[in-house]
């Protein structure tokens, strides 16, 4: 199966085409083939798993650089025996060898395949897959959230104009991801990137026919689309920079080894966590997520459990070796990935407490949460990084679906009008819902604690005192908000219309699986056991020499008294109403901060408000003011103009120094207008007169000063 | 070498006359006819620096489609047929004044440049020969194999300006 | 035969073209001096081409014909621009077409 791994997105991609065409014929109208096709996948990710597990250990690799490698074995598990002798041969070199002194343990090596895409005069660019820890556990959660989801949806999207064309798209969106996550290139995975692009488009924008869900959905694809620029750029520059390869290992061993320029290696870098930053969510690109929420409930629990933001982190975590080295993680202290990661965990976290909208809460909460991946992947804790990701799919996707059961009963998602008390009218719902909080919150022995409490432990480890702390107090808020949400939605007194009743079995059927992975994920990296630690243990990590650092007792206490300390002060605020109500309406500060929230830290004010009004305003206006006052013809205009715009430039410098202006961005724009004004006529053959003429004379003055 | 030069002299002032029509003329039907004229001649100039597939495309293509085109187009808007005083906007001195510096500017790099640098001579080499190296079949071979990319590349840019020139025309 | 007789033909239909392009009010006849233009750097193109030798003979060909490709393009979607004017203003006179004036 590793070999051939290449057939799990085959399968969802073939999916895809049969429902659009076959489905509307089909007794479910398509809903089947696409269960159908999930189910398979998911065992055949199954399957890719256990055969991972079972793969000898075979490949040696010291953190110095110098690898003493097993033979390749291009067969793969055919001659097992024969590389098993070969490898542990090489072991006891390896130990013997090792110079510094500890035992090195043998990794397995990574399952790589390819064939030539293409080939463009000397460069060759090839295709192909490749399989190791990473990959396998993402394609087993993958596959499994994306199946319940579509289990999920049968019922929630039950009569649906569209029915069809969801599920279709749903398989169009798991073939993305799974593409991207088994890509052994860049160019590959970027087809992946884009491909989830695209279908969360089209599934945020299902609901088209009400304006605010069709801009939501452009929101989110434009937002996105600005990061992938920088995606694009940071895959060439990684293309040139690794001697024309766009093969992931190739890269990530070159960046290790010191086969790349420091520049292109640190530029990369940045271009392509701009890419990480736009796909995550990340500040200051988080903006999109929430919106994303006006897509159906399921899309909204794939996109944020397992595929479309998670493919940042994936990305970070598949590249390691080229952010470790360009921003050199080992070293502690601060890094741009550490940073960005932090600011969004707080940020996110604060949001989150003012939404009256259950999915926008469950939305601020899973950018939160993504940013501590991102901090983790930033302070060194790999490992760490990659269980959040895992366990955080399963607790999240079950929060998402729960809310999804929710608003099939009461048909809302306002927790303020809609709903509370519900816990009585849904009894399985309340119950999953509950589990899906406190692992989220971080309760021992809840998934969410492990991977929680070993990021901040690979943070305190690594010499990043302050991310930990940043943790920490994201810890507490994220105990605090979820508990107001919880109280909103399932305590007190029912604010709804009608009779809430418990979903069918299509609904809560996810729901209790998911809600098992959440209690039962986080014992895979128990300590003394950590089968998840070394099943996605790979060579990037040893190259790097990333240590991983396993449970400690001591700082789980303290982490565990902060969430506590967080329930408990969101418990009194709700539970027992002890603290004073109202405190937004008599404390001005109070509610300036409120303000600040509700309005998102006015940053979609300042991107189409200041950035684009300003910009797009001013130049209207200056040209508005040219036209009262310009004359016609171009020839004296232009000698009038620019002693005009001189004049012009120099009052306005003069006022706004005066006035002490603060809109730096719009003093731009007015300035450029106000130099641009002389030649808004509008006829175009004006301006074709005028670049015609200034081309001529650049290049006469070319000919004559060089 | 001075048939080829008497046959350039001969083309060039039927395409520099020509084009200087298609610029000038206060009939748009007649502009499209001079044009016809402009695009054969250029053609047959391709034909002159052995480049044969070029010229052949030139005509199929620009004379066979576009200027087809450009009929359609004077006819659906309604251009009046015949003579029509207004041709030209008022900025045609401007223009002429532009164009002029362009061309002494252009003039005077490339007599600069290029000065009296021949062409390299093709009458040693066998027919043959020729066409083995820049013929149609070459032409075939590098598109489909250097400039695979790009060609791929302009595909799609035809296909995007088919389907934006549907979009755009299309009455709804 | 000279190099500079292509390139100065190329360059007088060239500024034939900017002519035409700056001073026709008709939006048809603005897009064949378009094609003027174009005509002139497919010129320089496989003149250019020739000077090198057969290789790169064949990159100014193959160029040459890119260019014819996009021109077809351009005047597709060029004509489809000056319908859709002619249909909303009913006049193809690009001095009337001024809204870009703010």
């Amino acid at each position: 199966m590793l070999e051939h791994i290449w057939v799990i997105p085959t399968v969802t991609f073939v999916s895809f085409w049969l429902i659009l065409f076959l489905g509307k014929r089909m007794p479910r109208h398509g809903a089947e083939i696409g269960i159908a096709a999930l189910a398979l996948t998911f065992v055949l990710s199954c399957v890719a798993t256990f055969q991972w597990n079972a793969r000898p250990a075979d490949e040696v690799v010291s953190p110095a650089g110098e690898e003493v490698h097993a033979e390749e074995d291009p067969s793969g598990g055919h001659a097992l025996g024969q590389v098993h002798a070969l490898a542990s041969e090489v072991a006891v070199e390896g130990e013997g060898g090792g110079e510094a002194g500890h035992e090195i343990e043998p990794i397995r090596s990574a399952v790589e395949r390819n064939v030539t895409w293409f080939s463009l005069g000397d460069v060759t660019v090839e295709a192909g897959t490749l399989a190791d820890g990473l990959a396998v556990v993402m394609l087993f959660t993958v596959t499994l959230i994306s199946l319940l989801v579509h289990v999920f949806s049968t019922n929630y999207m039950h009569g649906d104009v569209r029915f069809t064309y969801f599920f279709a798209a749903l398989s169009l969106f798991t073939t993305g991801m799974l593409l991207l996550v088994v890509s052994s290139s860049l160019l590959q995975a970027l087809f992946g990137w884009e491909l989830m692009g695209l279908c969360s488009f089209m599934l945020i924008g299902h609901w088209w026919e009400k304006k605010p869900n069709s801009d939501a959905a452009m929101k989110a694809f434009l937002t996105t689309r600005t990061g992938d620029i920088g995606l694009l750029v940071g895959i060439v520059i990684m293309f040139f920079a690794a001697g024309q390869t766009f093969d992931i290992a190739t890269i990530n061993d070159l960046a290790l080894t010191g086969g790349m320029g420091e520049t292109a290696l640190v530029v990369g870098a940045l271009a392509l966590f701009l890419g990480v930053i736009g796909k995550s969510a990340q500040f200051p690109l988080h903006t999109w997520l929430p919106d994303a929420m006006a897509g159906p409930t399921p899309v909204s629990a794939l996109i944020h459990a397992a595929t479309m933001v998670v493919a940042g982190v994936y990305l970070v975590a598949r590249l390691y070796g080229v952010f470790w080295e360009a921003f050199d993680i080992g070293a502690g202290g601060i890094n741009p990935i550490a940073a960005i990661g932090g600011i969004t965990i707080l940020i996110a976290a604060a949001l989150a407490f003012v939404q009256t909208d259950i999915k926008k809460v469950l939305a601020y909460s899973t950018v939160s949460q993504l940013g501590y991946m991102i901090m983790a992947l930033g302070v060194g804790a790999w490992t760490a990084a990659v269980f959040h990701l895992f366990t955080h799919a399963f607790f999240k996707g079950l929060l998402f679906l729960g809310a999804g059961s929710v608003s099939h009963a009461v048909h809302s998602f306002e927790m303020k009008d809609d709903m509370g008390g519900l816990r009585k009218y849904m009894p399985t719902t309340f119950a999953t819902f509950m589990i899906g909080s406190v692992a989220l919150a971080g309760l021992f022995p809840f998934a969410g604690f492990w991977s929680k409490d070993e990021i901040l432990l690979g943070a305190a480890e690594n010499g990043y005192r302050l991310f930990e702390l940043i943790g920490i107090i994201g810890a507490f808020m994220t105990a605090a908000y979820m508990t107001r949400c919880v109280y909103l939605t399932f305590f007190g007194r029912y604010r709804g219309h009608g009779h809430p009743h418990e979903s069918p079995p299509a609904i809560t059927g996810p729901l209790v699986v998911l809600a098992a992975f959440s209690v039962g994920a986080g014992l895979l990296n128990f300590p003394g056991f950590e089968l998840f630690g070394e099943l996605t243990e790979n060579r990037v990590l040893l190259l790097a020499g990333v240590e991983h650092h396993a449970f400690e007792v001591f700082p789980a206490i303290v982490s565990s008294a902060v969430v506590l300390a967080g329930l408990a002060f969101a418990g009194m605020l709700f539970f027992a109403q002890r603290l004073p109500r109202g405190v937004t309406a008599r404390n001005g500060l109070a509610r300036a901060g409120y303000q600040l929230l509700v309005n998102k830290y006015y940053l979609d004010h300042l991107y189409t408000g200041v950035i684009i009004g300003s910009i797009k305003g001013r130049i209207a206006r200056a040209a508005y003011w040219v036209n009262q006052k310009v004359i016609d013809g171009v020839v004296n205009a232009v000698g009038i103009g620019s002693a005009g715009a001189g004049a012009w430039v120099y009052r306005h410098i003069d006022q706004q120094v005066v006035d002490g202006a603060v809109n730096g961005a719009g003093f731009g724009a007015e300035g450029f207008g106000g130099i641009l004004r002389t030649i808004q006529t509008g006829r175009v053959q004006q301006y074709g007169a005028l670049l015609f003429g200034a081309t001529a004379v650049l290049a006469l003055s070319l000919v004559i000063f060089i | 070498m001075i048939a080829q030069n008497i046959a350039f002299a001969i083309l060039a002032l039927v395409a520099t006359l020509a084009a200087l029509r298609v610029v000038t003329t206060r009939n748009v039907v007649h502009a499209a006819l001079y044009l016809v004229v402009v695009l054969a001649s250029v053609g047959a100039l391709y034909v002159l620096l052995a480049a044969e597939f070029v010229a052949a495309v030139q005509i199929l293509i620009y004379i066979g489609a576009i200027v087809v085109l450009f009929l359609f187009g004077i006819m659906l808007t309604r251009a009046t047929i015949g003579v029509e005083s207004d041709l030209d906007n008022d900025q045609r001195w401007i223009a002429a004044i532009t164009g002029l510096f362009l061309l002494g500017v252009l003039t005077f790099v490339l007599v600069e440049s290029f000065g009296d640098d021949q062409l390299p001579g093709l009458a040693g080499v066998s027919r043959e020969e020729l066409t083995a190296q820049r013929g149609t079949g070459a032409v075939g071979d590098a598109i489909f194999s250097t400039y695979l990319v790009p060609f791929e590349v302009i595909s799609v840019l035809l296909l995007a300006a088919l389907v934006g020139a549907i979009v755009l025309a299309r009455r709804d | 035969m000279l190099v500079n007789q292509f390139l100065l033909l190329g360059a007088v239909l060239f500024c034939i073209g900017v002519y035409g392009v700056l001073a026709r009010r008709n939006g048809v006849l603005v897009l064949m001096s378009i094609e003027l233009i174009l005509n002139a750097v497919n010129i320089n193109l496989v003149a250019l081409g020739s000077v090198q030798g057969p290789e790169a003979a064949v990159a100014g060909q193959v160029f040459a014909l890119f260019v014819v490709t996009i021109a077809a393009a351009e005047v597709g979607v060029g004509l489809a621009i000056v319908l859709l004017i002619y249909r909303n203003r009913s006049t193809v006179d690009l001095d009337e077409v001024d809204l870009m004036k703010g």
